[in-house]
């Protein structure tokens, strides 16, 4: 039996807005407690710890942010420093952030003072996926709460460190979470990634050293600082410390957002905090374990794989965001995945061929696999395309709209064929697992 | 990606409001002088509030001019991103997530009611009803998977999602809407927000928060001389 995270070591402890969001209330579970202090020890403290308690990024690729944080330059130039935080959460299967933005603000406001004091940056900016209107407000909101009690602004929280913290909003582009793109898109421009090098630390916001954090990677900053890294570094296998928020949805009885050590069997999370599986476990069929990019794993994998970084990686999957999506046996998987290309079609941003061209390729051959309307060879013509799109882009969206494919056929290879049969027999080319009724 | 361009039917012409400029005025101050452009985003989006939920091409026109920006930058971000209605909408504009974590709870069913409601789907287009109460479009991925399925509604009082529909409860939410009654956003289910519907199974510790206390920093500096201090001793 695994041990569960308790409450007393879960950092968001306000994730479903039970609680107010408001600084007093905020401050009462321990936002802003010994700021000052944390600044007092230096940058070097900082970055070191954060080094320490092996954070990686929540954003999805997992690169640890301390030593992303180590890489802006020591020295500031006529080049003013900036952090900017990715709130553009739109990645299919998470909804993370969101939670974080409208119910533990301060959280946030607080983590983007600390990591902008460590990087020597005067100013940040919160990137707020358009969508999430409410979700602004409520952030706008508590900044001016922040400005008003001196915790940020000039002299921030007496520390004698001056930071300004803006929010900003986006418009409905899922491309803008890659951090070049959305580096444009608050520069004003249309939200297409930029080659790299230069990286972001040594050209970013308006050609200035700039770094790019996801909300969850800063928001935990300060509470891994205050509690210390060995605290943060307990939860999680070597090299996966830490707690995570997942977000489980699909076909699960108790769809939620839950924060959790990593590492923890995704049975477990299921089963715990979801309800398990819409009819029990056996009616599994497969999980894309950490967002719409990242391959899917058939029920044989989910029945003792690992949520973390390593272990996902090692059976050609990933944490990504680490929101999952449960299909249960009644689900069209050819059809699920085919919805995922046209996404991927409809979100490219149209600059580099590859993408632009193949992503409309695939998701057009995709639609042909789901009617069974296609030659058996054409199975290995789309994984060959997909391998084609994947690495030959300026940026991951390329690669995150060949991995749904190529997981897919790998691990369901069968059923596409199966379709391609039937559709030639003239009969139903699919036809729904109908399990719940059977039990 | 999806190709978008501006109608075919423009008005002549389009005067920014005194409130829309105060408030693109304190976008603009949140960025570094001469770095105005921005605030585009934000500023369309003003703009597009002020003309009942579309951009129409004098519009962009006018915040180019305040922006001081050439017109086909304005043009591209207009029809880059997919928040920006290039056509008029509904009173009420409805905004349906159809991506995977929503379709595999039922976001095609919400589809039929929308179009049995409304009309039917036009893909890469708005849906507007014949009285103009209503419109619809099928979006990706609005971040709320585990309340899916749901959709975001957009009208004068604001831009809320509304989680947890079935094809009961979104239907009687837009007989209301198209009724002109008061509708509440959020999960139309039992939910708070999206723990689990039996009761959340993390954070229901009660008390536990009040309880914080200030302590000294793990690992920090002065930790670090005392115990160096002692080792000397």
């Amino acid at each position: 039996m695994v041990e569960l995270l308790q409450d007393k070591d879960r950092i968001f402890t306000n994730l479903y807005g039970l609680e107010d969001w408001k600084l007093d209330a905020a401050m009462k579970r321990g936002a802003w407690l010994g700021t000052k202090e944390i600044l007092e020890q230096g940058r070097d403290w900082i970055i070191d710890n954060m080094k320490v308690s092996g954070l990686r990024g929540r954003g999805g690729a997992g690169f640890p942010t301390g030593l992303k944080w180590s890489f802006m330059p020591k020295e500031v130039t006529n080049r003013p420093h900036y952090l900017v935080v990715n709130a553009d959460e739109s990645e299919p299967g998470t909804c993370k952030d969101r939670e974080m933005l409208r119910h533990d603000p301060h959280l946030l406001i607080e983590g983007c003072l600390v990591a902008s004091f460590a990087m020597q940056a005067h100013a940040c900016y919160i990137y707020v996926r358009g969508e999430y209107i409410q979700e602004r407000n409520r952030l706008q909101a508590a900044i001016d709460q922040a400005y008003k009690a001196g915790l940020v602004g000039k002299n921030a929280c007496g520390s004698g460190w001056d930071f300004d913290i803006y929010m900003h909003h986006g418009a409905g582009a899922y491309i803008c979470g890659e951090e070049t793109a959305l580096l444009e898109s608050l520069e004003g421009k249309k939200g297409q990634p930029r080659l790299k090098p230069p990286f972001p630390a040594n050209a970013g916001l308006y050609g200035c050293p700039t770094t790019v954090n996801n909300v969850e990677s800063i928001a935990v900053g300060p509470t891994i600082l205050r509690r210390g890294a060995a605290w943060f570094k307990s939860f999680g296998r070597d090299n996966n410390a830490g707690t995570k928020v997942f977000c489980i949805s699909g076909h699960v009885n108790t769809p939620c957002n839950v924060e959790e050590a990593l590492s923890i069997p995704m049975k477990t999370l299921i089963e715990e905090y979801a309800g398990g599986v819409r009819g029990g476990w056996d009616n599994l069929k497969c999980v894309i374990p950490g967002g719409s990019s990242v391959p899917l794993l058939p029920r044989e994998i989910c029945d003792d794989i690992l949520m973390d970084f390593d272990a996902l990686s090692a059976v050609k999957s990933g944490l990504g965001t680490a929101g999952m999506i449960v299909m249960d046996k009644s689900t069209d998987v050819v059809a699920a995945i085919a919805r995922l290309s046209y996404f991927y079609k409809h979100e490219s941003c149209g600059q580099c061929t590859p993408c632009r061209e193949g992503t409309g390729w695939m998701w057009r051959v995709m639609e042909r696999m789901v009617a069974g309307e296609a030659e058996t060879s054409e199975i290995d013509m789309l994984l060959d395309v997909s391998k084609q799109v994947e690495g030959h882009t300026i940026c991951a969206l390329g690669d995150a709209a060949a991995w749904p494919i190529q997981g897919l056929i790998r691990h369901f290879r069968h059923e596409i064929e199966d379709r391609i049969n039937n559709y030639r027999a003239n009969k139903p080319v699919f036809v729904a697992a109908n399990t719940i009724a059977a039990e | 990606m999806s190709a978008r361009r501006l109608a075919k039917d423009q008005p002549d012409s389009f005067v920014l409001s005194a409130a829309s400029k105060k408030e693109i005025a304190v976008w603009v101050k949140k960025y570094p002088k001469g770095r105005q452009r921005s605030a585009l985003i934000p500023a369309l989006w003003i703009v597009q509030k002020q003309a009942d939920g579309w951009l129409p091409a004098p519009a962009l026109e006018a915040v180019a001019e305040l922006l001081d920006m050439p017109y086909i930058r304005v043009y591209e971000v207009a029809t880059f991103y997919t928040m920006f209605n290039l056509a008029p909408v509904g009173e009420h504009h409805i905004q349906l997530c159809g991506t995977t974590p929503c379709w595999l709870r039922g976001a095609g069913d919400l589809k039929k009611v929308c179009e049995k409601k409304i009309g039917p789907q036009k893909h890469g287009g708005t849906t507007v009803s014949a009285d103009g109460k209503l419109s619809w479009i099928e979006v990706e991925c609005l971040g709320a998977c585990a309340n899916a399925p749901m959709v975001q509604i957009s009208n004068a009082d604001g831009d809320d999602y509304y989680e947890d529909l079935d094809t009961e409860n979104f239907g009687a939410l837009l007989d209301d809407l198209a009724a002109g009654k008061k509708v509440s956003a959020g999960p139309q289910s039992k939910r708070h927000t999206s723990e689990a519907i039996t009761g959340a199974g993390s954070l229901m510790t009660k008390g536990l928060y009040n309880k914080v206390k200030k302590k000294k920093l793990p690992n920090s500096a002065k930790v670090r001389t005392t115990k160096k201090k002692a080792g000397a001793k």
